[in-house]
């Protein structure tokens, strides 16, 4: 006896793809749970490490990273299949689909036809769930999409066999084994205790010394680099916080909403203190994606600009050290 | 941020909604859909100036003869040297020598058709550029 898939809109693709597989499974946890205990927000400024010719900038960890760290804090076991061929690869996935087993796949946005023009980059890192196939389509929860999708064969095939950075190699996994009463509280407290570690690591280009960091790029970028080029840099940072599906302002408003649910779970004060301060740092770093973008629009201009901006990610620093050292000092 | 602060404003989503976490009137952050933000289209808009522009560059470089067709497909799928190369299972020294006129001219019909593969397109596609400007560059 199988009980249909349930399709969830999420914010994220990673958490999305986690949260709809265990509640497929009877184990219904919120996108932002998903979130919170697979390792939640961070951020990392590598300036000596380009992609596109851009600075790395990232507002959390690495692709995969959220699935893997979510699973074990929760005690489940993971199936995890990659493919040498296409072939293989896509027998393997209708194999589930035909036993009733959603699965979730790793997936390029760029070939999938369902996603707007102007979304599709050649990134591997997109997660998906599918769950059936129709004559020649697969049906997939896409969980950024609000609704189901059709996607063809063809299309997903590419989609799952691309070459390049994070190559999905057609990578397939689902939860094997769910204990029967997972320790919620334990996994959120991991979760946190993870996070404020990362957070709050000496290393000057992570966590809150990496937002300190670009802060402190940011002011020089003008000079160094000229106006198109400075204007195309904080694009990129604002990209990252707004349009890779973050949930709005880097993923700050999720882990606000993790927080106030982990606040319940735990039922510790400080935990639901830092959701209030967290909801005020993330309505900041929305204030400064509006300010990056009148860089790039050409309405903000000259180095006084950046300087202000720069101000304001440096106060985006200073109230997470102030988030993180409270919730340390309660977990 | 409120949910009925979450931006509905005209953007790139083509009718799609995309998931935020905003407040509902008890506090509560909880998915609201947003049509869209000014701010996204604004820095979606810059990264596509970019790759119009290499596009272009590319095409008006094959109808001048300095590079061959597989330069403006290349450019056309957002691909790069070695992402191509790894896609069509060729080595990225060759394929930068098929990026020019002379050498792309004397592939044979096995080569083309792993590189039309590659790039998904047919093999007459990856022959020719258009002849008028207007970068188009997904499927």
């Amino acid at each position: 006896m199988t009980t249909p898939f349930i399709h969830r809109h999420a914010a994220h693709c990673e958490t999305g793809t986690v949260a709809a597989l265990l509640r497929d499974r009877g184990l219904d946890l919120s996108e932002p749970m998903v979130f919170g205990i697979g390792g939640g927000v961070f951020f990392i400024y590598v300036p000596f490490v380009k992609m596109g010719g851009i600075p790395l900038a990232a507002y959390r960890g690495a692709p995969g990273s959220i699935i893997k760290s979510a699973y074990k804090r929760l005690g489940v076991k993971v199936r995890v299949m990659r493919f040498r061929s296409p072939d293989d690869g896509m027998a393997s996935l209708d194999r589930f689909l035909a036993a009733g087993t959603s699965v979730g796949l790793r997936t390029s946005g760029y070939w999938l036809p369902y996603f707007p023009q102007n979304l599709r980059f050649q990134f591997n890192a997109h997660h998906l769930v599918a769950f059936g196939k129709e004559g020649g389509d697969y049906i997939l929860s896409d969980p950024v999409f609000e609704h189901p999708v059709r996607c063809p064969a063809a299309d997903l095939r590419r989609a799952r066999f691309t070459k390049g950075l994070f190559a999905p190699k057609g990578l397939l996994f689902y939860p094997e084994e769910i204990p029967a009463n997972p320790d919620i509280k334990g996994a959120v407290i991991d979760g946190i205790r993870f996070t404020c570690r990362r957070m709050l690591v000496p290393v000057p280009f992570m966590g809150v010394a990496g937002i300190r960091y670009l802060s402190r790029q940011m002011r020089k970028w003008p000079d160094k680099l000229g106006m198109e080029r400075a204007a195309y840099y904080m694009g990129s940072v604002v990209r990252m916080q707004e349009e890779i599906g973050t949930g709005g302002a880097g993923f700050r408003f999720m882990y606000t909403a993790f927080l106030q649910e982990a606040a319940g779970v735990t039922g510790m004060a400080a935990v639901s203190e830092a959701a209030g301060m967290m909801s005020e740092t993330g309505d900041k770093w929305r204030e400064f994606a509006v300010m990056g973008a009148k860089v790039c629009k050409g309405v903000l201009e000259g180095p006084g600009a950046y300087a202000e901006i720069a101000d304001r990610v440096f106060d985006c620093a200073e109230r997470e050290e102030r988030i993180f050292r409270l919730l340390k000092g309660a977990v | 941020m409120k949910a009925k602060e979450v931006p509905q404003e005209d953007s790139i989503l083509e009718g799609n909604r995309r998931a935020c976490y905003a407040q509902d009137e008890t506090g509560k952050y909880v998915v609201v859909p947003s049509r869209g933000w000014e701010v996204e289209k604004i820095i979606n808009a810059q990264t596509h100036v970019e790759i119009d522009r290499s596009i272009e560059e590319a095409r008006q470089e094959v109808m001048n003869g300095a590079a061959s067709p597989l330069l403006y497909h290349m450019r056309s799928r957002q691909m790069t040297v070695s992402l191509l190369a790894a896609t069509a299972g060729v080595w990225s020294w060759r394929v930068k020598r098929h990026l020019k006129p002379g050498p792309f001219a004397s592939l044979d019909g096995a080569m083309l058709g792993r590189y039309a593969e590659a790039l998904g397109i047919s093999v007459e596609e990856l022959n020719t550029v258009p002849a008028e400007p207007g970068a188009k560059r997904t499927p």
